[in-house]
């Protein structure tokens, strides 16, 4: 995979992964990033030519003062599609991710080929109320996130030792640079009234989800299916919200399945 | 010097074991553990109090905002304030202040603030804080990265309204009004003294510098730790080339006056501990969620943040390490008064928001604390800004011929009285 920067209209410079040749995919991460290790990427490379961009404020893309609202952040998907060239692609989106990409695919439903919501942000159900990730301990953080705990605390931090100060403190700069980003669209909850524009979403879409997901429960799975007008759901055993980086073959698979 | 003696009205009634069973006191506290009944005499007590205090001859009178929070019984300050402006006449009441980036719209906040001044007869000290991330954050669901945004558009709304002497339209971000039109209007021109409690932003320091406005620094934690955050805004006036009164700034601290130093830890100890050990039990997360400060504040106070040394701090407190870093300033009134001397001088302050009530404190512990203090120290602290006698731009400046509605008898019958031309 090589790392590419491509400027926006809006005024925006973000860092896209790519790799791979074929049809374009284009991979949204959610509010953690993408990690030092995407092997999932590597996989869906094997059919595809995938485009991973990093959203304003995670790495080294900026201009994440530009984007404010719900609005701001799926133009701005857009935006990226075109300064990439690349028309009516796939897109997937994992977490807040796939939030974005749904209301991408609200406003412009034409534009994309199809569509995968992995572990989707953007809904809300009473009877189901999603952990509040901004009033979390970072060990809380992994507990939500992934089926093993420890291994995800290992992947989240990419392996940097954080009883060094030095270390830490790069840690938290970049946590906090992030989150406040995520923030803009999902404090003080991650519902910016999606659902009320979804029958507009009339693309093909998988709803990609882990069977045993802590953070946002599989129920809202359903969810999405109920209020999109074409979509199948397909659960993935073993996997927790961290689902692509937790079963990065499963995951894959059923990607390359859908949109073959 | 002036002297402002503030209440953060704590519940008195948190358990024992209020740490070990509970993450926080703040935001997600059970509310089974208020209990009304028991409120209602906490109120009064804690109004009488501040009234008193008054009496006492403090030049300010002082409450503030909090929400979903066992150390502040005071989700508006300015309930609080309109009860002092009917049995007070002579104190500033400083409400430090309305958390406006929580408001909606925020000219709510330019006509309470109205309303108030009118009331007092010009005796309203405003404060604008940003609010703590618990409450404007968590508790008022406002998104920590525009929380900052949002309070420079009300703060502008405000501060239009009260200085324009027509209706008009204001095209916010957060906040459109097709008629702003404040009425009533304040009685101090060209508005009330304006204070910017901070904590450690440094972005407030230059706000503070632009509008010319007090920068409180309310900390629980004493001057000695005060003193670098305090150096550091010096540093700024004197960069941005502002003459260096006193008077632009304030600081909070814990005082505990007795007729000796063993005698303060006996009355005050258990009190003071109560605060720190409960009240002070924040769920850490809580106090910073990613956004709520700007990039270069965090990497500015970033260590700190991670050592999170204060919370280890307030695990295994003692009354010795309490008086020792100066959390608390306690003892004989001659120890209260150089440590204060110290404080004041070292921190370069001109206003002093005075705690006399802490924790779970019994009202007869308060007012003796208080009444010692007022006779035997404040007298010997007035005096120490000489040069700057005669600085009262960051004071109140009320009308001659106010009424003084606290020596009435509520409900007295009246002769026939007429508005007066």
């Amino acid at each position: 995979m090589k790392w590419q920067v491509v400027d926006t209209a809006k005024g925006t410079r973000c860092r896209v992964l790519e790799a791979g040749s074929g049809a374009p995919v284009v991979f949204f991460h959610g509010a953690g990033g993408l990690l030092a290790d995407n092997p999932f990427l590597d996989l869906l490379a094997q059919r595809h030519h995938v485009f991973a961009p990093e959203w304003p404020a995670y790495g080294e893309s900026t201009g994440d003062e530009l984007l404010e609202d719900m609005l701001d952040f799926a133009l701005h998907g857009w935006d990226l599609v075109n300064a990439l060239g690349l028309s009516q692609p796939h897109l997937i989106g994992h977490s807040m991710g796939g939030m974005i990409a749904a209301e991408m695919a609200c406003l412009a439903p034409r534009d994309l080929s199809r569509l995968v919501l992995v572990g989707a942000a953007g809904l809300w159900l009473e009877d189901r109320p999603i952990p509040d990730i901004f009033a979390m301990l970072p060990h809380e953080i992994a507990e939500v996130l992934f089926v093993d705990p420890q291994r995800g605390a290992a992947l989240l931090t990419g392996g940097a030792d954080l009883s060094d100060m030095e270390a830490l403190k790069d840690f938290y700069i970049v946590t906090q640079r992030r989150l406040a980003m995520a923030g803009k669209i999902l404090f003080p909850i991650p519902n910016r009234r999606l659902s009320k524009r979804l029958y507009r979403l009339t693309a093909d879409t998988l709803v990609l989800w882990g069977a045993q997901d802590r953070l946002i429960a599989p129920a809202y799975a359903a969810q999405w299916q109920a209020l999109i007008p074409r979509a199948r759901v397909q659960m993935i055993e073993g996997a927790g919200h961290m689902l692509p980086w937790e079963a990065p073959q499963a995951f894959a698979d059923a990607v390359t399945n859908f949109l073959a | 010097m002036k002297f402002t003696w503030f209440n953060l009205m704590p519940w008195p009634y948190l358990p024992d074991d209020f740490r070990e069973r509970h993450r926080s006191v703040w935001v997600d506290i059970p509310n089974t553990l208020y209990d009304p009944r028991r409120g209602h005499n906490v109120y009064h007590t804690y109004l009488d109090q501040l009234e008193y205090a008054e009496t006492l001859g403090f030049d300010g009178i002082g409450c503030n905002e909090h929400h979903q929070n066992g150390y502040g019984l005071m989700p508006s300050p300015n309930l609080i304030a309109a009860t002092l402006t009917r049995r007070t006449s002579r104190a500033a009441i400083c409400v430090i202040g309305n958390s406006i980036a929580g408001y909606n719209p925020p000219i709510r906040v330019a006509e309470e603030f109205a309303m108030l001044d009118v009331m007092s007869g010009g005796r309203l000290v405003a404060g604008f804080p940003v609010g703590t991330s618990m409450d404007t954050n968590f508790c008022y669901g406002q998104i920590p990265a525009l929380t900052r945004d949002k309070y420079r558009e009300a703060h502008e709304m405000i501060m239009k309204a009260w200085a324009s002497e027509e209706p008009f339209a204001f095209d916010g971000k957060y906040n459109q009004l097709r008629w702003v039109n404040c009425w009533p209007k304040p009685i101090q021109k060209p508005h009330p003294p304006i204070y910017i409690p901070g904590g450690g932003s440094i972005e407030t320091w230059d706000f503070c510098l632009d509008y010319d406005y007090n920068y409180s620094y309310l900390s629980f934690f004493g001057y000695l730790r005060g003193k670098s955050l305090l150096d550091g805004y010096w540093e700024r006036v004197a960069k941005r080339g502002k003459d260096e009164s006193p008077y632009r700034a304030a600081f909070a601290q814990i005082i505990c006056v007795a007729d000796t130093d063993a005698e303060a830890e006996r009355l005050y100890a258990e009190h003071c501990l109560y605060f720190f050990n409960r009240c002070l039990h924040i769920f850490p997360p809580f106090a910073d969620p990613p956004g709520y400060r700007t990039m270069a504040t965090v990497k500015y106070g970033a260590l700190s943040q991670l050592t999170r040394a204060r919370q280890k701090i307030l695990e295994n407190l003692t009354w010795k390490q309490l008086v020792d870093e100066r959390f608390v300033i306690a003892g004989s009134p001659e120890t209260v008064r150089q440590q204060l001397e110290e404080c004041i001088k070292g921190l370069r302050i001109g206003h002093l928001f005075c705690l006399f009530h802490n924790g779970n404190m019994p009202d007869w512990k308060t007012r003796h604390s208080s009444k010692l203090f007022a006779e035997k120290v404040m007298p010997r602290l007035r005096d120490l800004w000489p040069d700057y006698k005669h600085d009262e731009r960051w004071w109140i400046h009320p009308m001659d011929d106010r009424l003084r509605p606290e020596e009435q008898r509520p409900g007295a019958e009246k002769k026939h009285v007429e508005w007066p031309r």
